[in-house]
């Protein structure tokens, strides 16, 4: 329901940050994330939701020893 | 783990009991048709779409007056592009502005600050759809408009929460086996609330991103778990407590109240309206409850609820297609009808 | 200045503003007689095509309303073999329009036409109310060398399809004016009489072409299906497409199938032609990204094999390509 995109942020200025997609510049709030020059964030709509942590090879991983598990549960 | 091809493998290969899951959010439909899975998917793996594409769930009513505020004197309607195609009892806002209305379609909403401060003799009206993800930009708007000198911007509301009307489809007559809990709404409400759904419901839900391989790994997820159990395997930005920051906002300025869905009428407590305090930000959006179709045969509640697929619709295809969509369905590039009748799903 | 009614008049304010923008920017012995219509040679059959540009902004990265129009109409003829010649130009300005935009765009018109090969032969000029757009309508005129015949209707099953270079580059670059996206995409908008003739000369047996225009190569395909008697097949992986308009799709929700361009075309030609055409293409001014992106298949429906190995059904556009958010 929600188009969203993830992006780098590249600057912040009075809580507006703006946002580098593949060299596609826009501004995107930053009132309910707290974020940093450098930072991967997924933005919906202008407002950056959330972001993005770099770890999620190894976080399928464990996933899908759980579903192992629950699968045979 | 299984690699990809392992997955895609035994999706195609499928041979145990029916599952019948439903992806509810409209951009988890867009996706999986433009990654052509329903071809990858055994026959006894059925995706139906659900209830969460906003512009589809959005009753007549609220579009009626979105377009009678369009062709109000000095008013301007200020709207994604999805809207504007979608039609109300009459006619939409792609109409409207043909009549002379005033519409204007952005890519964030907080776009109509700008046009607001630089046309201060304006009123600017947002047609603020959407479901938890999209609610705290709402509520950033009127933070600002709180502590600014913006006075001529105000919100018509038709905000929506998934947790009641999940619970509506699941009662339904269509036995779902599995959920895929819409992705970018898990990022605000975290993947907890679906966790517990899962547990109150006993139907498993994962929680997905919106890649192909992505969609394919929780497909598979879904055809291995059990009732009761979920996973989220968006962890790259769904965490399990959500974002706390936007609900707070939204909070702060929304309440929750009864909505109205397309076609499926009014369900408890599966909306958001502006508190009484702030009232002043809104057009009137608590009274539009009424969903006089454009056309009363449209099946686009059975559709979204999963009672019915597209086709078991009697207009689909013939009288209703992209070209002359009678139903929010069609129109919207998220709606199921629209993908169905695309892609031949 | 700023256009008023009164340009409109067919009087002194008329031939001044011809004067000054129009037939200063473009000159030749056809137009500069000033009759009231262009007699000129010709002696094959004649390929003739019309089309109304209606842009806005009316300039644009990577272009104007004024290249466009040459491109738009100079490409229409290509596409059927035919070598461009001659094209008219006539121009519908609303009252307020800058002067120096209409001679900015007057001039990159001219420019075009001198690339293009063709000569601006007739022009008129209308003012009406409103405020300060520009439209031009334009006729263009080819050659057709005996023997060439390129149509929809010729396409048939194995037969390879080009497409000319990178996707989606006019639309991203007129949807980021329009909201407000900052990137370096640029319209391609380009005359692409030099690949057409390169190819033509080198007895490439082209079956079909197109200019991927307004609704891009899905809809293209769809048109080409139902004239011909085959299905096409195309690689999702095989698009070209820029980094940048990849991710400006993602941020809009927007499908590059359904993206117009200004400066691409699809050949379908036959299969043991197709790696001569493709090193021709690329070899050519502005084919330097060609690629081979699927075929001609039995059956009459146009499919894309995604990169994940799905299989999904290519419509037309349908709607506006309005961008997606929720």
């Amino acid at each position: 329901m929600c188009v969203a995109a993830p992006g780098r942020v590249v600057e912040i200025k009075d809580n507006i940050a703006t946002v580098d997609y593949s060299g596609n510049l826009t501004k995107a709030n930053a009132g309910v994330v707290n974020v940093a020059v450098g930072d991967y964030v997924l933005v919906h709509a202008g407002l950056i939701i959330q972001k993005i942590s770099q770890s999620e090879a190894k976080e399928m991983e464990e996933l899908f020893s759980m579903l192992e598990e629950m699968g045979n549960a | 783990m299984p690699d990809l091809n392992e997955i895609k493998e035994y999706l195609k290969g499928y041979d145990g009991e029916e599952k019948v899951i439903m992806e509810v959010c409209g951009t988890h439909t867009a996706s999986i048709s433009e990654n052509g899975i329903p071809a990858m998917l055994s026959p006894k793996i059925k995706l139906i779409s659900g209830p969460g594409c906003p512009v589809c769930v959005t009753v007549a009513s609220y579009i009626d007056r979105l377009t009678e505020l369009a062709l109000t004197p000095n008013t301007t309607v200020v709207t994604f592009g999805d809207m504007m195609r979608v039609k109300g009892s009459e006619k939409s806002l792609r109409d409207a502005a043909a009549e002379g209305g005033s519409v204007k379609m952005v890519y964030s909403p907080f776009e109509i600050l700008d046009m607001a401060r630089d046309n201060p003799d304006r009123q600017f009206v947002f047609a603020a759809v959407g479901f938890e993800t999209t609610t705290p930009v709402y509520a950033l708007i009127v933070e600002r408009l709180l502590s600014g000198d913006t006075k001529n911007v105000k919100l018509l509301t038709a905000l929506k929460t998934m947790p009641q009307a999940i619970r509506t489809v699941a009662d339904g007559d269509t036995k779902i086996t599995g959920f895929l809990a819409p992705g970018h709404v898990s990022v605000i409400t975290g993947h907890k609330l679906f966790e517990d759904m899962a547990k109150e419901l006993n139907i498993p839900f994962v929680t997905a991103g919106f890649g192909g391989a992505e969609l394919l790994t929780a497909i598979y997820a879904l055809t291995k778990l059990n009732g009761g159990e979920s996973l989220n395997m968006y962890p790259s930005v769904v965490t399990y407590e959500g974002n706390a920051q936007a609900r707070e906002k939204v909070n702060k300025y929304f309440e929750p109240c009864d909505a109205a869905w397309r076609g499926m009428g009014v369900i408890k407590n599966s909306g958001l309206v502006l508190k009484k305090e702030y009232a002043q930000f809104d057009v009137g959006s608590a009274e539009l409850c009424a969903d006089k179709m454009y056309n009363g045969a449209c099946a686009c509640g059975d559709v979204i609820s999963g009672k019915k697929p597209p086709h078991g619709c009697p207009l689909f295809g013939t009288v209703c297609t992209p070209d002359t969509p009678q139903g929010a369905c069609m129109v919207s590039m998220e709606g199921a009808c629209f993908h169905y009748y695309t892609n031949n799903r | 200045m700023k256009i008023t009614m009164a340009h409109g008049s067919g009087g002194r304010s008329t031939s001044q503003l011809i004067d000054e923008i129009f037939r200063a920017s473009s000159s030749n012995p056809v137009l500069d007689m000033m009759e009231d219509s262009a007699v000129v040679d010709g002696d094959t059959k004649i390929a003739v095509t019309t089309d109304s540009f209606v842009v806005t902004p009316l300039t644009f990265k990577g272009g104007d309303i004024g290249r466009l129009a040459v491109c738009g109409t100079v490409n229409d003829l290509l596409m059927r073999g035919a070598v461009p010649k001659y094209i008219t130009t006539a121009y519908i300005i609303e009252e307020g329009a800058d002067t120096g935009t209409l001679k900015l765009i007057a001039e990159s018109l001219e420019r075009t036409a001198k690339e293009a090969g063709v000569t601006v032969i007739a022009g008129d000029t209308k003012v009406i109310e409103g405020s300060g757009g520009v439209y031009i309508n334009t006729t263009g005129v080819g050659f057709v060398k005996d023997g060439a015949d390129i149509k929809s209707a010729n396409c048939c099953e194995g037969d390879a399809l080009i497409v000319s270079g990178t996707l989606g580059d006019h639309h991203a670059a007129i949807l980021s004016e329009r909201m407000n996206i900052e990137n370096n995409i640029k319209s391609d908008c380009a005359p692409l009489c030099e690949m057409v003739q390169n190819m033509m000369s080198a007895g490439v047996r082209i079956h079909a072409m197109r200019d991927i225009t307004r609704g891009g190569l899905g809809t293209v395909l769809c048109e080409f299906a139902k004239n011909a008697g085959c299905g096409f097949e195309i690689d999702e992986d095989k698009i070209p497409i820029t980094p940048e308009v990849r991710g400006f799709c993602k941020i809009l929700g927007l499908n590059v199938m359904h993206m117009g361009n200004e400066g691409k075309l699809l050949a379908v030609v036959s299969e043991s032609d197709a790696q001569k055409a493709l090193e021709i293409i690329r070899k050519s001014r502005y084919g330097e990204n060609a690629a081979i992106v699927g075929r001609a298949v039995k059956g009459g429906d146009v499919t894309l094999i995604t990169p994940l190995g799905g299989r999904r059904k290519v419509t037309e556009l349908y709607g506006e390509g309005l961008p997606r958010i929720c």
